[in-house]
């Protein structure tokens, strides 16, 4: 329990610094901090519970459409909020691993790690489509919806 | 009928033969600084002509947005929105991480813009989208809005250097404990990762080659990390590095290239993700040749 309150603690604050380098306005740091926890926990347990390829695929549509939310509730781009919560999904550790076998002339290591560092890779992009067409379905749904209440 | 064709085409090439000389004799030098750009589409926008007024402003809005890293299709839609909203409903905008090209209609010449330097500004990413959302409901006159773009130009970063250093050495000390260190490195990453952050600014100032910043960088990093865990400071020598890096990790490039691809904008994505695996290459590299040199 402690190491999920610490990752969660240490997710919020490492999100929150990425909008200070990337320049995000002020008011907004707090919001990408929270969309990056809550991407990161999202991982954490999945991770846990089956494997890293699904539960980076589920924390990026999270972190997706609850950017694309917070974007349409605070007015403000979508990037603001999504890039920090997709940051620490990237698979830097398992990159740099491979990057080490190689020079450790222990190939087939490295091209193991490459392959899934690679598919950790397509899971993201793959996130990030799902999270947009699930968006344009909600977005949809809501316009027909609101189109009904005022033809009523 | 055919004399009136005839005499349609000789006007139209003796206007464009105009157009030539106009464009000929325009002084223009071949490396153009930021005020003297700056300057030239204040001087277009004092032209009477409201057109041409509209398009500086949509072309300086673009600029902005594409400077900062906004992705390509929201500075195309941001562009074609607010020349719609101020009278101009048939423009074309053809972005390029490079470039902008706007046109208003098929009769006019199309304007280019050249980007040659791009940082991550999401501040003014959002503050141009709140201008375009105002001329968008009629709340902003021609004018205001250009003055309001230029003032969001010309506004320095919002946050100082040190502000920064201290936010990379802060995220690269989290993300040692998020990937799995002990809280015994939490020092050490936050050492490596602000001397990381302030080496990748530092070095870009003096080569402005980012492939070599990013990769001297990193060298840095992996050569810190090597020391701090000989020195006995810290004790994972693997996840300091991993964290310390992380702040120069293409983040924002990788989004961006999928969203544009995911758009339409292949020319876009693909040149952004080519510049995100470059980016995660010069890493790779800078701390490869650390541990061949040390292991």
């Amino acid at each position: 329990m402690l190491h999920f309150i610490g990752q969660a603690l240490t997710s919020f604050v490492a999100s929150a610094a990425f909008g200070i380098i990337f320049n995000a306005p002020r008011r907004m740091l707090l919001h990408g901090g929270f969309v990056g926890m809550i991407g990161w926990i999202i991982y954490l347990v999945l991770e846990y519970a089956a494997d890293a390829v699904p539960a980076t695929l589920a924390a990026t549509i999270a972190v997706g459409v609850i950017s694309q939310l917070f974007s349409r509730m605070f007015r403000a781009p979508v990037i603001i909020f999504s890039v920090a919560g997709i940051i620490p999904l990237v698979p830097g550790g398992l990159a740099y691993n491979a990057m080490r076998s190689f020079v450790q002339n222990d190939y087939s290591a490295a091209m193991g790690m490459a392959a899934k560092a690679l598919m950790l890779s397509g899971a993201i992009a793959v996130g990030l489509v799902l999270s947009e067409v699930l968006n344009q379905l909600i977005q949809s749904i809501s316009r027909s919806a609101r189109v009904k209440s005022t033809t009523k | 009928m055919i004399q009136w064709c005839r005499y349609r085409a000789l006007f139209h090439m003796k206007r464009s033969l105009i157009r030539l000389e106009y464009i000929r004799h325009e002084p223009t030098s071949p490396v153009e600084s930021e005020p003297e750009m700056r300057n030239k589409i204040q001087h277009a926008v004092t032209e009477p002509s409201e057109q041409s007024q509209v398009i500086a402003i949509c072309l300086l809005a673009g600029k902005i947005m594409l400077q900062s890293g906004g992705e390509t299709y929201r500075v195309e839609d941001t562009m074609k929105r607010m020349a719609a909203a101020l009278g101009l409903p048939h423009s074309h905008s053809y972005v390029v991480p490079t470039g902008i090209f706007f046109s208003v209609d098929a009769t006019e010449p199309a304007k280019l813009i050249r980007i040659s330097e791009r940082t991550t500004d999401l501040d003014k990413v959002s503050e141009v989208n709140a201008v375009s959302r105002r001329i968008g409901q009629g709340q902003l006159k021609v004018q205001e809005a250009h003055d309001l773009l230029l003032e969001i130009e010309r506004k320095p970063s919002g946050y100082s250097y040190a502000v920064q250093l201290s936010a990379a050495a802060l995220s690269s000390a989290c993300f040692t404990i998020m990937f799995g260190g002990g809280w015994g490195d939490f020092l050490p990453a936050l050492i490596c990762g602000g001397i990381g952050y302030a080496a990748v600014i530092l070095f870009h100032r003096w080569v402005r080659v980012k492939f070599f910043a990013e990769l001297t960088a990193s060298f840095v990093i992996g050569m810190l990390a090597f020391f701090l865990v000989y020195v006995g400071a810290g004790f994972e020598r693997d996840k300091i590095i991993i964290g310390s890096v992380m702040p120069l990790v293409p983040g924002l490039l990788i989004t961006n290239a999928v969203r544009d691809l995911m758009a339409g904008h292949l020319v876009s994505g693909l040149s952004k993700g080519a510049e995100a695996f470059l980016t995660a290459f010069a890493i790779g590299t800078g701390i490869a040749v650390v541990f061949s040199l040390l292991m």
